[in-house]
């Protein structure tokens, strides 16, 4: 078990190309952090040069309380598990489990131990004999968590481990990783580029793209506020909508509509404005505040997502699938429910509107914790 | 359609006749005996003298210097035989994993310089090659007749792209795993590359065994004969006699392809695998 | 290669020192001592050797011997290259074709690869004999006296035919390979948009074993240039005076019986040309052909 530290952690290409700049992360023992981000955003190479496996350009990583800058993957004390498993194929289940076990010589009696331990965890004791050809996808994948587990390392490094399940599969490995995180206790890197599974697994969630850190925060706390456009586009399933619209006064003009915001506002002039789909409300004719032109409609069964106009921005509100779609529809929301960014820099605009409603949801987030 | 499928069939039956006919003719005629053969010619019937023709060609002490047997002739050709594919293996394995694996001074210099051996095949220096074996006082050595051979970069190409295609993800695991450089090629690598070293085994003894060329420049003694080098000397005595030995120079011509077409035909899947990969 | 390698100060070393000690004494010295040697007139009873410019060159493309055989040496390339290639293809997409049987005719036509060239070349002999050769009476039969090795023609056209032999399995081979890794679903899209079997053929996949085919034509012709070395040395029998020969033949005589070392080696830096231009052409497309799989 060890706490880890990320301090000005870069990686540039001998091409001059920089692929992670200047990130700090200081990760808790025990704790569950999540690095997700679009591809190319440099969520692996970061995970890599914590593992040892790329070298560190600048600025330095520390487990417990060693520098390991320097160190052989295989002395930094980490377990790793990949994306297509990197499971030995030529060995059994039970020799992949013992093999590093093996190379630490480690007494005999001590690596049947452990793996007779790490097997009973993920139920592979079936499989042990059997070579990783002769496995579906879900066993492949816990022998490579066991393959991790029986070294027990100071962390956990994970690398899009799900991506090659199916969907169905994947959910339930998910909570599978969290059970057994909890369980062991260790501290944990997951890079994914799946928000939802971000989401469910993280204690804390870093949200990266062009080799930058975005936000870190826990997981509801970046979906209520999220620091950046970026952020607020890449999680959250629908997409944030996003459109440019103006202060002026105490009203917020987004094209033909006009939202009032109250005693205090954000700023005055041009301003993106972020809605969440299901923070819109739907209204009959125009009593909404928003007139809404409805372009086509997705049915996802519990609830209808309504694509439309607003003006001539694009908004998506996610709707009941009980209430009928009017000929002539608007748009409401609650003010304190907008987002405000820079329309320059993307950053979010604090503002005291909002408090109303970040008491509401500190609320809600209580109860699910 | 059923005509065109017999059409078809009507072809492939031919082209197999061609393949096949002039070595079961090749075989057949050898069982029978030499006047036999001389005076009714070749033969698609069993002859009756397998035994005696056979027995006659392995043992007999034959030659000019009379001290060599088709037995010695065949261990000669298992000798180069298995000691290219083997060489060639190690050889080439080897050097695919340093180019492959590790990154050091000159490597890419080293990668040219092996690769540009696949530009000039022997038969093109063949004059030169000899007055270094000649220097070296390698003639009529098994070292001569082999190690030169090994001399190209076909195996190592082919060992080169297959560890280009092992997933990345293994090495890093294994290196998590502790396992250093000697490990991982021991543990993973070789392991890995069973059914590679198999199918590069059968095309390279094949392609050892029916060397021609380098045999006959470095092998004036005949204690050192391979089969297929001694395909030459066989015509050589025949062309002075009256009634030529065809039985026994076909025995010889059977005996020669007996070996390598065996193993392409029982391990035909690893054969064809080993051919179209590694591109010859 | 590798995204990540190890580091190490001696093991790569160690790992191609091998290689490169055997390429450097075995493949390096002998090229440059051709080279070297093609430069200079060497004394035929060792008394050293005078250094003669580009006249070994110039003696051998300006000899009419020479010209006759690198003619010889053109025919019998293009020959036994497009023959085998050609009926390597016909064989691989008929067996391609037939549903029953198909591997049985694969293994029956690929075995003769493993047969050595100057073995094929003995058999060859015995074939065309004057005395017994069946291939000789079924000359005789449209009127033909073949006579091989003392007429030219004949023992050319005899060692096409067992050269050609020789290479149709490695053709046919490939080119099988080549038409079952066509996906499936690229067969059925075909056999959908194009009734005629032939046009089908023409169109679909005939572009798609392109690559191959190509690979194949280079192949075949280092094989008829080099590999049959065997065929042409068993068949002619040291009489090479008469005999149609090859290039690579040439060289040979004029090292090894004429011993001519000066000349040989020109005619082996002009044979490494040809090579080196044939063996670029190949690489280019043995990357394309690796990448397109």
């Amino acid at each position: 078990m060890a706490s880890i530290g990320i301090k000005d952690v870069s990686k540039i290409y001998n091409g001059g190309v920089t692929a992670v700049s200047a990130v700090n992360i200081d990760i808790a023992d025990g704790e569950f952090i999540v690095l997700v981000g679009p591809s190319g955003c440099g969520k692996s190479t970061l995970l890599r040069m914590v593992a040892g496996l790329e070298t560190i350009s600048e600025g330095s990583v520390t487990i417990g309380d060693r520098v390991v800058n320097d160190v052989d993957p295989a002395d930094r004390d980490i377990a790793m598990v990949f994306q297509n498993y990197a499971l030995y194929p030529h060995m059994s289940v039970y020799d992949n489990l013992a093999y590093g076990l093996k190379n630490r010589r480690t007494p005999k009696a001590e690596i049947d131990a452990r793996v007779a331990e790490a097997a009973r965890m993920l139920e592979l004791q079936p499989y042990l004999e059997r070579k990783p050809r002769a496995l579906s996808g879900g066993q492949r994948q816990r022998v490579a968590m066991g393959r991790a587990i029986v070294r027990k390392p100071s962390a956990f490094l994970f690398d899009e481990p799900l991506s090659n399940l199916d969907a169905k599969l994947r959910v339930s490995m998910r909570g599978e990783i969290k059970r057994l995180q909890r369980r062991v206790g260790t501290t944990s890197i997951y890079v994914t580029h799946d928000q939802l599974e971000a989401m469910t697994l993280a204690d804390r969630l870093v949200v990266l793209s062009g080799g930058k850190i975005e936000q870190i925060g826990r997981p509801l706390e970046v979906y209520h506020r999220p620091a950046t456009t970026f952020v607020a586009s890449f999680i959250g399933s629908p997409a944030m909508n996003l459109v440019s619209g103006e202060v002026h006064g105490s009203k917020l003009a987004l094209g033909p509509a006009l939202i009032e915001l109250g005693a205090t506002v954000p700023t005055q002039g041009a301003v993106t404005v972020g809605l969440r789909a299901e923070d819109l409300r739907l209204h009959q004719g125009l009593d909404g505040s928003m007139p809404f032109r409805i372009d086509y409609v997705e049915e996802l069964g519990a609830q209808r997502l309504v694509h439309g106009l607003v003006g001539d921005q694009p908004m998506v509100a996610a709707l009941s699938a009980e209430i009928p779609l009017p000929e002539t529809a608007s748009l409401s929301i609650a003010s304190f429910r907008l987002h405000f960014f820079d329309t320059a820099s993307g950053r979010r605009i604090d503002w005291a509107g909002e408090r109303a409603g970040a008491a509401a949801t500190s609320t809600v987030e209580f109860v699910i914790s | 359609m059923n005509r065109i499928r017999l059409v078809d069939h009507l072809v492939l039956l031919l082209g197999v006749f061609v393949m096949v006919a002039p070595v079961v003719v090749a075989f057949m005629t050898s069982t029978h005996d030499a006047v036999d053969i001389h005076r009714n010619g070749l033969s698609f019937t069993w002859g009756g003298h397998f035994t005696e023709t056979y027995n006659t060609v392995l043992t007999r002490k034959g030659g000019f210097t009379g001290d060599i047997t088709g037995a010695r002739m065949i261990l000669n050709s298992l000798i180069l035989g298995i000691g290219f594919a083997a060489g060639k293996i190690v050889l080439s394995m080897l050097a695919a994993y340093a180019i492959v694996y590790f990154r050091f001074r000159f490597g890419t210099l080293f990668f040219w310089m092996i690769f540009t051996t696949l530009l000039l095949p022997l038969e093109v220096r063949i004059v030169p090659s000899y007055e270094v074996m000649t220097k070296l006082g390698l003639t009529n050595t098994y070292t001569g007749l082999i190690v030169p051979l090994l001399a190209s970069a076909t195996g190592t190409f082919f060992f080169r792209q297959f560890f280009k295609s092992v997933p990345e993800e293994l090495l890093e695991a294994a290196r998590i795993d502790g396992a250093g450089p000697v490990k991982f090629f021991f543990d993973i690598l070789v392991p890995l590359s069973r059914t590679m070293i198999a199918a590069i085994f059968i095309i390279m003894f094949v392609y050892g065994w029916n060397q021609y060329l380098w045999p006959t420049l470095m092998t004036t003694d005949e204690r050192f004969f391979t089969l297929v080098r001694g395909i030459k000397q066989i015509l050589l005595v025949w062309v002075g006699s009256n009634i030529p030995d065809y039985n026994e120079a076909f025995a010889l011509a059977i005996l020669a392809m007996l070996p390598p077409v065996m193993i392409v035909l029982i391990f035909q899947r690893w054969f064809i695998k080993g051919l179209t990969e590694s591109d010859k | 290669m590798k995204r990540v390698q190890f580091s190490s100060v001696y093991l790569p070393y160690l790992f191609i020192a091998p290689q490169m000690a055997i390429i450097f004494v075995f493949f390096y010295w002998p090229s440059v001592q051709a080279i070297q040697s093609s430069f200079y007139l060497e004394d035929p009873f060792g008394f050293g050797a005078t250094f003669v410019g580009l006249s070994n060159y110039s003696d051998a493309l300006g000899s009419v011997q020479y010209q006759a055989i690198a003619r010889f040496t053109v025919v019998f390339t293009v020959l036994v290259t497009f023959l085998s290639l050609g009926i390597g293809m016909l064989l691989a997409v008929k067996a391609d074709a037939v549903l029953k049987g198909s591997s049985t005719y694969k293994t029956l036509l690929i075995w003769v690869y493993a047969i050595a060239p100057p073995v094929a070349g003995l058999m060859g002999m015995m074939f065309f004999d004057q005395h017994i050769g069946p291939l000789v009476k079924f000359a005789a039969l449209f009127g033909w006296d073949m006579k091989v090795g003392l007429n030219y023609n004949d023992t050319a056209i005899a060692m096409i035919i067992v050269s050609v032999w020789k290479q149709i399995p490695y053709n046919f081979i490939f080119i099988l390979s080549g038409l079952q890794s066509i996906p499936v679903s690229v067969r059925e899209a075909a056999a959908i948009d194009c009734r005629s079997g032939f046009r089908r053929f023409w169109t679909m996949t005939l572009p798609l074993l392109a690559p191959t085919a190509f690979f194949l034509l280079i192949i075949n012709m280092t094989y008829a240039l080099f590999d049959t070395f065997g065929v042409i040395d068993v068949m002619v029998k040291d009489k090479a005076a008469n005999n149609p020969i090859t290039l690579v033949y040439k060289v040979y005589m004029d090292g090894f019986r004429g011993n001519d070392l000066g000349g040989s080696s020109a005619q082996s830096v002009i044979l490494m040309i040809v090579v080196f231009v044939l063996t670029i052409f190949q690489f280019r497309f043995i990357e394309r052909r690796v990448h397109y799989n």
